[in-house]
């Protein structure tokens, strides 16, 4: 084989894998982003319905309660402004507690959001970043509505 | 020197503008929505005289900083001995916001526990923590179950609000006051609020 | 006193990189031998002041000094010994030190194991490496002092995030700094290669040993730190790709490309140019994963171990030194050009796409990773990338690499006939899908994913063993034990390492095909079933530790009704930050493992357990084990050792000649 069509091979074969690769990352992208929402603007039927996505804030004083099974959980989040009623069934973090931040994954059903997958924060002073996100939006809304 | 040889270099500089834009996203900066609006009002305990209590109103025609501690809030400790000394060369009045003192500490569960016996024990660990690290505060308000903070937007302890002559937040300061945070951004505030009249 | 001694020992230590820094880089400018000797001593010496400044700080953890910040904040008078002392590098300042003396550490072993290398080139590559620590030690000086006084001293203090309080942690950073760091020493010799315009095969011969070294810390470490969040999360996953881990995965992987281009670049003479970019890259990575990790533009849920200050140093550290490198091979590249030919068809073929694959899963982390942060600084909204992202991307990338790892040494230098190398394999290939699908199927659980994942794995099994019939067979007439003689180090750490990644693949795919969980409440006396095991809760008695208060669960594991062990998972709740812990309990088999966390005490009484059951997840580690084994031995092959005393004496006969 010519030195140059060996040359164009390769060059080719690299252009190939690099599209491959590429069409690859961008639909693993447009499959699998979790998009975050706060309770705000799920209440306001901005959140996707039948797709994952997350919910940050806190959660609501006195809301945790287990039904008869014991590992099925109900509890609201909150930004302070609305509240979101939430099922989870399974373990809760160490660090999962009433008036703290929490982010949840899952999904909307009926209005209840089933979460498969709930994360506390990691130290006792501050919520995750998502959780407070959500709270401050909603401290900005109603300052604006206060107006 | 070829072009293509330099397509790792303009790749890489592209990423590092990135990164740089990332930093100046921190996310603990976000601006208060509350900054420059009338501070919500309160009315509330006091620590140093349980039976009495003490309203946002009370420092009107002052330049003033509410603080909200905690003597749960490891990064509280960090910015106390910054507080104590701004106290002792009088700088500035500074109102502490005990805020969830009992509720807020992980260790403890408050699950069927009493507001009295609550109260009760908030203020006996908010004032040992006091005795033990110095009390900066002109005085100290009793926000057991959080409700003020929220009203603040307080998300996270130890944070600080500068307060205006009218009772408006002029300025957030969210984690610890650092020298270097008072010296830079807080005094220069302060200042210029005196100044303003 | 002596946390201030530890302070001035750091000033000194920086002073002396920077010597170490100028000097030499200036004397091998100027041809002065005189000047280049200086690094030796210089770097020896700044190793020295920073072990000392290590002490140092170690000292005020172990004497319990709360009047040093860094001690008040992270250990406790109650915490263990051994977590006083581990409690040293579990934060950013302590970390930072650690991260330093690494880097110290391994250019002390560059001067005590180069003495053949020629002098100009050694003392280039201490110039570098000594403005990398320049870089690091500054960094911590200005802007994380680990010395910082707290004053008036508190009595007690917070305590080691318990988290940290653990076995695994105590070797895991250690590892995986020895990995981060000694991938600068590859990036010393490909910068030292640049700047003396010297890029043949001895450059390649000298980096390889230290690239595989460093290569098997970071192995070890990222295993370990695996390992660490298996049985200390709670809840048995092994890999989150969150972040942190990311951070060391990408330099890992790009390592592992550097690593066989520089094989090839030794053998052959090829890929120079691509060698120094994927040095440079290697290194790259662990200066941004330090950043990404150290800055807090990601995590930011550690609280105040963000400064932007912190952040933007690093930046600026990141900018320059991979600008400054990056134009420096900008310059250089043309004269990297040609080397040894090769065909369509040759091992370098399969070694180059295989590299360019490894560098193209690289990208797709790096891309995840940094994803959401793009898209919060452009404004559109908040986002995360989870696992579905990375799995999706990693399994069709790293297919063809396993394909090709095991296929590639079948093949020859230079040039080679595709078809007759095919043929040769095509029996090891059908049995490996027929072994694969046929034992999904036997497992009950035949999804495409189980099929390939098997599939692979008995690919890489059965084309590795028949690489080594082959090559025994190479010498007939021979006696056994002459043949496996013949066989070189370096060639059993490419066959190790290449077999390791068929057993951690067995690993992987069993664990993520087959694994059983229930969340159940238990009362004592009650029992659960999962995947033919029965746990029988028997009750929960108070435990508590040194510096924390726990309640252990007591669970028997049955099979058949034979009783196998008793679980005792804990619940901790550490006094000095009120932090509850999940301690996990397990009964480890080299088939599967029985995993058991306690979740919350309900008010009856009765507890809320979690059962695990996880086939086969022992063999991830247990690959990962033969990985790291097979670079240790490539990296002790005698020819590294033979090849530098002719180096040395080649050297020291120009030197008479000059």
């Amino acid at each position: 084989m010519k030195a140059r069509s060996k040359r164009l091979m390769l060059v080719g074969g690299g252009v190939a894998l690099l599209f491959a690769a590429v069409a690859l990352v961008l639909s693993a992208f447009q499959q699998n982003l979790v998009f975050f929402h706060t309770p705000t603007e799920v209440s306001e039927g901005k959140a996707p319905t039948g797709k994952t996505f997350r919910i940050g804030g806190m959660v609501e004083d006195g809301s945790i309660q287990r039904e008869a099974d014991g590992v099925t959980v109900r509890f609201a989040i909150t930004d302070t402004a609305r509240v979101i009623p939430v099922t989870y069934k399974g373990t809760l973090p160490d660090l999962f507690k009433e008036g703290k931040g929490a982010v949840v994954q899952g999904r909307l059903e009926g209005g209840v959001f089933r979460a498969t997958e709930v994360l506390a924060k990691h130290d006792e002073n501050y919520m995750p970043p998502e959780a407070a996100h959500a709270v401050e939006q909603a401290q900005k809304a109603a300052q604006t509505l206060s107006q | 020197m070829k072009a293509k040889f330099l397509v790792p270099l303009l790749l890489f500089f592209g990423l590092a503008g990135f990164l740089a834009f990332g930093l100046t996203l921190n996310p603990r900066e976000v601006p208060s929505p509350l900054i420059d609006k009338p501070a919500p009002n309160f009315r509330l305990a006091r620590l140093d005289q349980p039976e009495q209590t003490f309203a946002l109103e009370e420092m009107r025609g002052q330049v003033w900083l509410l603080n909200v501690w905690a003597s749960w809030c490891v990064a509280c400790r960090q910015e106390h001995p910054v507080l104590v000394r701004m106290a002792a060369q009088k700088l500035v009045p500074v109102v502490g916001l005990n805020y969830k003192e009992v509720r807020g500490d992980g260790a403890i569960s408050t699950r069927g526990m009493a507001l009295e016996a609550e109260t009760t024990m908030a203020i006996e660990r908010a004032r040992r923590w006091l005795a033990d690290h110095g009390n900066p505060y002109l005085l100290s308000v009793l926000d057991i179950d959080g409700r003020v903070g929220i009203d603040f937007g307080v998300y996270g302890v130890p944070e600080t609000f500068l307060i205006d002559r009218e009772g408006r937040i002029r300025y957030k300061h969210i984690g610890p006051i650092t020298p270097e945070s008072l010296q830079t951004q807080i005094m220069p505030k302060v200042e210029e609020l005196r100044r303003a009249g | 006193m002596i946390p201030e001694l530890g302070h001035f020992a750091l000033i000194l230590a920086l002073v002396l990189s920077l010597v170490q820094a100028v000097v030499p880089l200036v004397g091998a400018q100027r041809n002065s031998s005189a000047l280049m000797a200086v690094g030796r001593p210089a770097a020896q010496g700044q190793f020295f002041f920073i072990l000392f400044s290590y002490f140092c700080l170690t000292w005020a953890f172990i004497q319990s000094d709360f009047s040093v910040q860094l001690a008040a904040t992270n250990s406790h008078s109650a915490t263990p010994l051994m977590y006083k002392i581990t409690g040293v590098w579990g934060n950013h300042e302590g970390s930072l030190l650690l991260w330093a003396m690494s880097l110290s550490l391994w250019t002390v072993a560059v001067t005590v194991f180069s003495r053949h290398l020629p002098d100009a080139f050694l003392a280039r590559v201490l110039g570098v490496l000594g403005l990398v620590s320049a870089g690091f030690i500054s960094f911590t000086l200005v802007t994380s002092n680990p010395f910082d006084r707290l004053l008036p001293a508190v009595a007690e203090g917070r305590d080691l995030n318990p988290l940290l309080q653990d076995p695994g942690m105590i070797i895991h950073p250690p590892l995986l700094y020895m990995g981060y760091v000694g991938f600068s020493v590859a990036f010393a010799f490909a910068i030292a290669a640049l700047l003396s315009g010297r890029m043949d095969a001895a450059w390649a011969r000298w980096s390889r040993p230290w690239t595989t070294i460093a290569w098997v810390f970071l192995t070890a470490g990222i295993a370990v730190g695996s390992g660490w969040a298996y049985y200390e999360l709670g809840w048995g996953g092994w890999w989150f790709w969150d972040p942190v881990e990311n951070a060391s995965f990408m330099p890992w992987l790009l390592g592992t490309a550097l690593m066989h281009s520089l094989a090839v670049t030794e053998k052959r003479g090829a890929f120079r140019s691509w060698t120094v970019l994927l040095a440079i890259g290697a290194f790259s990575l662990s200066l941004l994963g330090t950043f990404l990790v150290r800055s807090g533009v990601i995590t930011s849920v550690h609280a105040f171990a963000t400064d932007p200050r912190r952040g933007l140093y690093i930046l600026a550290l990141l900018v320059i030194v991979i600008g400054f490198s990056l134009l420096l091979y900008a310059m250089r590249a043309n004269k990297l050009m040609g080397g040894g030919s090769f065909g369509l068809v040759s091992r370098e073929t399969a070694l180059l796409a295989n590299n360019v694959l490894l560098t193209v899963a690289s990208a797709s982390v790096l891309l995840g990773t940094l994803y959401p942060l793009f898209l919060d600084a452009l404004g559109l909204g908040k986002i995360s990338v989870g696992p579905p992202y990375f799995e999706a991307v990693f399994v069709p990338l790293m297919t063809p690499v396993v394909v090709l790892m095991v296929f590639g040494p079948f093949l020859r230098w230079k040039d080679d006939e595709l078809l007759a190398e095919v043929r040769r394999v095509a029996p090891a290939f059908v049995a490996s899908v027929a072994i694969g699908v046929g034992s999904a199927w036997a497992v009950d659980h035949l999804t495409w994913r189980t099929a390939l994942g098997l599939s692979l794995a008995a690919w890489v099994v059965l084309a590795s063993l028949q690489l080594l019939v082959r090559r025994l067979g190479e010498r007939a007439g021979a006696s056994a034990g002459s043949r496996l003689r013949s066989i070189t180090a370096s060639w059993w750490g490419m066959w190790l390492a290449h077999f390791g990644i068929g057993i951690f693949i067995i690993g992987v795919t069993m664990v993520g095909s087959l694994d059983r969980h229930l969340d159940v409440k238990m009362k004592e006396g009650q029992h659960a079933e999962l995947a033919g095991y029965t746990f029988v809760f028997r009750g929960a008695v108070d435990a508590d530790g040194p510096n924390y208060d726990a309640a252990r669960g007591r669970i028997e594991l049955l099979r058949d009704g034979r009783s196998l062990d008793m679980l005792t998972p804990e619940k901790r709740v550490y006094l000095a930050q009120g932090m509850p812990m999940t301690e996990a309990s397990l009964d480890i088999g080299v088939f599967r493992d029985v995993y058991v966390s306690l979740g919350e005490q309900l008010e009856d009484g009765a507890w809320i357990v979690s059962l695990y059951y996880k086939p086969f997840i022992s063999w991830i580690w247990a690959g990962c084990v033969l990985m790291g084994l097979g670079g240790v031995f490539a990296a002790a092959d005698r020819r590294y050792r033979h090849l530098a005393a002719r180096d040395a004496a080649a050297a020291v006969g120009s030197r008479v000649a000059a």
